[in-house]
């Protein structure tokens, strides 16, 4: 634990892997499509973080750029997955995903 | 002092994010996230990437999470039609997040031992996350990828038009 922490990037990395993780439960134990994009939303940026810690490290910014795209993908997708999120409430009349399981086998 | 800011702002974070997914009402949820995000933005600062903390701020924390609280708000959500899942999924569900944080920090950890101590100590790297090397490195290197990216938020605006339309057959 305590080299964990001595060491910067080492932090950076405990940090993005302790968030993105935290994502990963947040759309195993929640029903919320919401919730469930939220988490998407929280992974992202673990990993935002994680790719700017060895930008920084390394000591080139082409990781700062691609974080910037990934927030512009980031962007497009939650507004398009909301646009979906209101037409499913629209049709289905809820926000519960195991309402969507038409395709389930 | 580095360190305690960086404590201080991980400490913020976590405990922000384990309330965006334990919080009842989706609302509190959004409001969790927020401050995730300016907790994000201070550890951009903290690496001296200026322009993406600020980038971080406006386009997170403005305009998705407005986005996110006008959508849960014409929805109606509230702490009682919020669907549950049962106990047993929520262990398994836990147990298996345990597994893959202790899988990811067991697969990272010593794999940074050269120049390990490099981060923040390096004096050269202040104008890495400025804006503008980040403006020269956008228009000249990743010019295309820009363009594109411009494109793709053009059709993004145009699905989400047509997915909010009503009924699509009688226009």
């Amino acid at each position: 634990m305590q080299d964990l922490l001595t060491n910067s990037l080492n932090g950076y990395i405990f940090l993005a892997s302790i968030l993105f993780t935290i994502g990963i439960l947040g759309i195993l134990i929640r029903k919320n499509i919401i919730i469930i994009f939220m988490s998407i939303e929280l992974m992202l940026n673990a990993v935002n973080l994680l790719m700017t810690a060895f930008s920084v490290h390394h000591n080139n910014s082409d990781g700062q750029v691609f974080v910037l795209f990934i927030m512009a993908v980031a962007a497009a997708e939650v507004t398009i997955g909301l646009a979906i999120l209101v037409m499913i409430y629209r049709n289905t009349g809820s926000v519960n995903i195991d309402e969507l399981k038409k395709m389930k086998w | 002092m580095d360190k305690f800011i960086f404590l201080f702002l991980a400490a913020v974070a976590i405990l922000s994010a384990l309330s965006v997914i334990f919080a009842k009402s989706p609302v509190y949820s959004v409001l969790s996230l927020i401050i995730t995000f300016f907790a994000m933005a201070g550890h951009f600062v903290l690496l001296n990437a200026q322009f993406l903390a600020i980038v971080n701020i406006i386009v997170y924390a403005g305009a998705i999470m407005v986005l996110f609280l006008f959508v849960i708000m014409l929805l109606n959500l509230n702490k009682e039609s919020e669907p549950q899942k049962p106990f047993y999924i929520k262990l398994v569900a836990c147990i298996a997040g345990g597994l893959l944080l202790i899988t990811l920090v067991g697969a990272t950890r010593g794999s940074i031992t050269v120049n390990g101590d490099a981060l923040m100590a390096t004096n050269n790297a202040i104008d890495i996350g400025s804006v503008e090397k980040i403006g020269q490195e956008l228009f000249t290197n990743f010019l295309i990828p820009f363009e594109i990216s411009s494109v793709l938020f053009l059709s993004a605006m145009i699905g989400a038009v047509m997915l909010g339309k009503k009924d699509l057959k009688h226009t």
